[in-house]
């Protein structure tokens, strides 16, 4: 008789919990409900050959990424978010191991020399994918975004939005870790 | 005056379709190819403002959608091809009707999982509360003299008529 008022006490408190769970997560930008999950985690990179920017030297396409474990960056000069996140790729970039390369993503190019002119480059090789064209094949649905292959050019992770010191230190390098084993 | 509302609300009416984004240099000169395109783009999510469908929305990457969705069919994919195409890029997440597959079960089918348990559950209470006794076992003799006592009455015959509604 008793457990007929314990089972939905217990049920209420179960629920309960789970809501102040779920809202702590999205509070402390754990967990962002918006995100979307990569339909390409654990595939091959697209097939894409796109040019450098005007002004730089190396463009980038599938054949770059293959042979190295590679740290892709999405990233745009009209993007606030991306030049918060750009030391971060410059510290990365001073790191062994691994290369940092751009796909610079519906973007102008003079606008992005200027940028990179002026704040440093992180990027060994960068492409223009000035449509966006490139970008839908891989599933980019805003910049930046931060995608880590390994040495056969496979998706291992994405990260949606700006890099943060937490994230390079709790994901991206524990990851680039055990991917240049 | 009820004729202006009727007129106002006709012409609100008649601008709904005319809300969807899409740009005049982005439709096809093949109605039928088009009238496809709008199909296929009504059902694809606008990732950017995720609760609008690229053809309702004007981010930059739902114009890059609608066009590419546009060139798959002048390519000459069939419909299912297309929205294929895009969910290939972006998963399942696209689709403003989710597939049914294992994971997506619990989305499908818990509505009508939790009406049935509550549907059974009702059902075995009734059914147990029919089986249990109707009215507490009547008085004996001698609880009925100390309830007349109580209450000042003559012992009255047990279970007394009901009394009859007037016809």
């Amino acid at each position: 008789m008793r457990l007929r008022f314990v089972i939905p006490a217990i049920l209420f408190v179960l629920l309960g919990a789970g809501f102040v769970y779920a809202l702590v997560a999205i509070q402390s930008g754990r967990k962002d409900p918006g995100t979307v999950p990569s339909a390409l985690l654990g595939k091959p990179a697209p097939e894409f050959a796109l040019p450098a920017p005007e002004g730089f030297a190396q463009g980038l396409s599938t054949a770059d990424l293959k042979g190295k474990v590679t740290v892709l960056n999405v990233f745009a000069s009209w993007c606030p978010p991306c030049r918060v996140e750009h030391p971060l790729l410059l510290e990365l970039a001073k790191e062994e191991g691994f290369q940092v390369v751009g796909l610079n993503w519906k973007d102008k190019d003079d606008k992005l020399a200027a940028w990179l002119k002026e704040d440093g480059n992180p990027f060994a090789r960068i492409g223009a994918d000035r449509s966006g064209r490139v970008g839908i094949d891989w599933g980019v649905y805003g910049a930046p975004e931060t995608y880590i292959l390994d040495r056969d050019a496979r998706i291992v992770h994405r990260h949606v939005g700006p890099l943060t010191k937490e994230i390079l230190r709790d994901e991206i390098r524990p990851l680039l870790a055990k991917l240049r084993k | 005056m009820i004729r202006r509302v009727a007129l106002a609300l006709l012409l609100v009416l008649a601008a709904l379709p005319a809300q969807a984004a899409i740009a005049p240099d982005e439709i096809l000169p093949d109605p039928a190819l088009e009238a496809r395109a709008r199909g296929i783009t009504k059902q694809l999510r606008c990732l950017v403002c995720q609760n609008q469908s690229i053809d309702d929305s004007n981010a930059p990457l739902a114009r890059d959608l609608r066009i590419l969705v546009r060139e798959r069919l002048k390519a000459g994919d069939s419909d299912a091809a297309a929205i294929a195409y895009v969910v290939a890029r972006y998963g399942d997440f696209v689709l403003l009707r989710p597939p049914i597959k294992a994971t997506t079960w619990v989305l499908w089918f818990g509505p009508a999982a939790i009406l049935l348990g509550g549907a059974v559950f009702l059902w075995l209470r009734v059914r147990r509360r029919k089986g249990a006794p109707a009215a507490p076992a009547p008085l004996d003799p001698e609880e009925q003299k100390k309830l007349s006592a109580l209450v000042g009455e003559t012992p009255r015959p047990q279970a007394p008529p009901r009394p009859q509604a007037a016809p």
